[in-house]
């Protein structure tokens, strides 16, 4: 410890609140990201069983199960709550629970705020939930919100901006929050360059979040008053234009996309090293990668859009710069792959869905090279292409990494080490049925099979029955994933040390398993 | 925090009130999009976006050239019109003003405001389509079941690129109720 002096306001270590109240006043950052990652979890399952519902209703030609009406809205919900409900909230708890502890700091830079920012989710998703009792149902016209479509929404549409707004708010206070606490709660030696991968990632996303989240609440909130205040932001016959709320959405939408990766990239960073026992190759060109990403992001929004009739000058530069972001993230894949090389390799179950994210994730970046060229996307917009692409990204990109994540630190949170064989065997389910559920749907786009409907022509049968059986797999192998959380914080497994791993790299590990209610409360002293 | 990190250089507090700031500002920047659009399709004539209020032109007639312009209408859902150009396509010398009729009935019992709203393909022709007159630059009432004849009076200006030889003019016919309702 390089100081043990007292202070007057120094007062002895105290355990959490007991009952309810600890967790609804908590400023406590583990608490904090224990809720976070709770609420994650949960929405997770409500936002896959919708994926069910979707998956139900494709699984042979015809409707069998749901309207169609009724099925739009499951396409939409899925999609908002995995997104802002189970991705980017699980990504926020993480980094609650390790920022401080990873940088040497004691708790985040401002807590009660950090309560708020959590208790706000849970509001804005009641809200959103709620509109599917609501008299014509819940917003069905995709989470894009496009208008003049999402106009027609029933009652729902007030509150579906309003839960927008929430959201928004939330990862706001939250991003605030990071960079706050990643700028002033360092330990002394702590220089931005020596900072963890995980913390570097998290620093970028916050600024990103910050950009972005605002945009989109103002593009919601031009729907709001066209649709009640009389405003024509995006009605034709007011001289507005609907396509520029795709350009305002997408500005938003694209580093959204990264808001949803980046940090994953810095959960692998932190897994790879620890279990290939080398240092991570290039750390500091792996810092200007992930910043060389967040700039490009904010330059490429209209490749979403390639199909609404742009002129040729504006595809080929959109088209080009969205090419550029392949070699940032090329660099920060051949990184991985050289911190691996040559090293003294294990396969825990966090390296298994670190190196099943490395390779799954490489398949959805080149898919999203395809998709980038403007003439062929022509053919695969609004395809099941797409919808392949971006749920490899994100289900093992972004999923496989927050799962990663989870077992890395799990024995760090509770104190005792998860039970290895279910990891492995959470592990296997989940990359088999994940590739059973996506690859299918390559073909199925290629072929010509377009997104969001709720029947289809006969000749997408099979790959569709594949998807679906894929998706019900994967689907139950998460409920083992609940089970082993749910076995290791009873502290039912073998006790875990305070390194957890073989000689891992990282403050987190010269705190006791399970990290004390406080932590660094004095600043450690940072090793060279 | 008595133990301050010594890199900090700016406090917690001001550093919370920079990013909050920051957050508005880009709150602001969503809607500053909204104006940037528009600048930049007038200035580019991307969208195919035509002049919204009426043009003055000199004639300036190219003899050589026939550039065929085609004529688009559109009904917009629920609005109560029938809309139709009262010919396909004309043939037009760049520089030549000519003059077109479209053909609209309100099919409702009751007086309805309708909005034309143009659009030109391919945009890059939109620049150079300029309208002198048009029934699209202000909003058309329309008694119950009235049906009258609408002008457009256009000229294709003679600078239009090379690689054009045909020009397609949209219009979409919108009800202007909910617009007036809010007004």
């Amino acid at each position: 410890m390089s100081s043990t002096t007292h202070s007057a306001e120094h007062h002895d270590d105290h355990g959490p609140a007991k009952g309810i109240k600890r967790w609804l006043f908590t400023t406590n950052h583990k608490d904090i990201g224990t809720l976070y990652l709770i609420f994650s979890l949960t929405m997770f399952f409500i936002g896959g069983s919708m994926a069910l519902v979707i998956r139900s209703e494709l699984m042979m030609p015809g409707l069998q199960f749901v309207h169609p009406e009724f099925f739009n809205q499951m396409t939409t919900m899925h999609a908002l709550i995995m997104v802002f409900g189970a991705v980017m909230p699980a990504f926020v708890g993480l980094a609650n629970w390790m920022i401080p502890m990873m940088i040497g700091g004691p708790d985040m830079a401002l807590p009660r705020m950090n309560n708020w920012s959590f208790w706000i989710l849970p509001i804005a998703f009641g809200i959103l939930l709620s509109t599917l009792f609501m008299n014509g149902g819940a917003p069905a016209g995709g989470w894009t919100m496009y208008p003049p479509l999402v106009l027609q929404t029933g009652n729902a549409f007030p509150f579906l901006v309003f839960s927008v707004h929430l959201m928004g708010i939330s990862s706001i206070m939250g991003a605030i929050n990071i960079i706050v606490t990643i700028m002033n709660m360092r330990a002394p030696g702590m220089s931005l360059l020596k900072m963890p991968m995980f913390v570097w990632t998290w620093l970028i996303t916050a600024y990103l979040l910050i950009a972005v989240m605002p945009v989109l609440a103002g593009a919601v909130t031009m729907l709001l008053t066209d649709q009640f205040f009389g405003t024509s932001f995006f009605l034709a016959a007011g001289g507005g234009d609907p396509v520029m709320f795709q350009h305002i959405f997408w500005f938003f939408g694209h580093p959204e996309v990264y808001i949803m990766i980046l940090p994953a990239f810095g959960v692998v960073s932190e897994i790879i090293p620890t279990f290939a026992r080398k240092p991570l190759f290039g750390h500091d060109s792996m810092v200007y990668a992930a910043s060389s990403i967040a700039f490009l992001s904010f330059i490429v929004w209209a490749h979403h859009m390639f199909t609404v009739g742009m002129p040729l000058t504006g595809q080929l530069f959109f088209m080009f710069s969205t090419m550029l972001i392949a070699v940032p993230t090329g660099v920060k894949v051949f990184n991985w792959m050289a911190t691996m090389w040559k090293g003294s390799m294990s396969f825990e179950t966090p390296m298994l869905f670190s190196l099943a994210f490395l390779f799954l994730f490489t398949i959805g970046g080149f898919s999203g090279l395809m998709l980038a060229i403007a003439p062929a996307d022509v053919q695969y917009h609004d395809t099941y292409f797409v919808v392949a692409h971006f749920h490899y990204v994100l289900v093992p990109g972004s999923v496989f990494g927050i799962m990663a994540a989870a077992y890395y630190w799990l024995p760090k949170w509770t104190g005792v080490m998860y039970d290895e064989k279910l990891g492995k065997i959470h592990f296997w389910a989940s990359a088999i049925f994940v590739n059973l559920t996506f690859f299918p749907m390559h073909f199925l786009g290629l072929a010509g099979m377009p997104r969001r409907i709720p029947d289809y022509s006969t000749q997408f049968a099979d790959f569709n029955m594949m998807a679906s059986i894929g998706a019900i797999g994967f689907g139950l192998s998460q409920l083992l994933f609940v089970y082993i959380i749910i076995k290791a914080a009873r502290g039912n497994g073998v006790k875990a040390t305070a390194e957890v791993w073989d000689n891992p790299r990282g403050l987190e590990w010269t705190v006791p398993s399970p990290a004390p209610y406080h932590t660094f409360e004095n600043p450690p002293t940072i090793k060279e | 925090m008595e133990k301050k990190n010594p890199d900090v250089e700016i406090g917690t507090a001001t550093f919370t009130r920079r990013l909050l700031l920051l957050a508005v500002a880009m709150f602001g920047f969503g809607y500053l999009l909204v104006p940037l659009y528009s600048v930049f399709c007038e200035l580019t004539g991307f969208g195919g976006k035509p002049n919204e209020t009426a043009a003055t032109v000199v004639e300036n007639i190219d003899e050589n050239r026939l550039v065929k312009v085609e004529f688009v209408t559109t009904v917009n859902e629920y609005a109560p019109w029938e809309f139709s150009a009262a010919v396909a396509d004309m043939e037009v010398h760049p520089g030549k003003l000519y003059k077109a009729t479209f053909r609209a009935r309100n099919l409702s019992h009751e007086t309805k405001v309708a909005q034309a709203v143009p659009s030109i393909v391919p945009v890059q022709a939109a620049k150079y389509f300029r309208k002198t007159e048009c029934f699209c630059f202000t909003q058309q009432a329309f008694s119950p079941d009235e049906a009258r004849d609408l002008e457009v009076q256009f000229i294709v200006d003679s600078n239009l690129p090379s690689y054009v030889d045909t020009v397609t003019l949209s219009y979409t016919f919108f009800d202007t109720a909910r617009l007036a309702q809010n007004n």
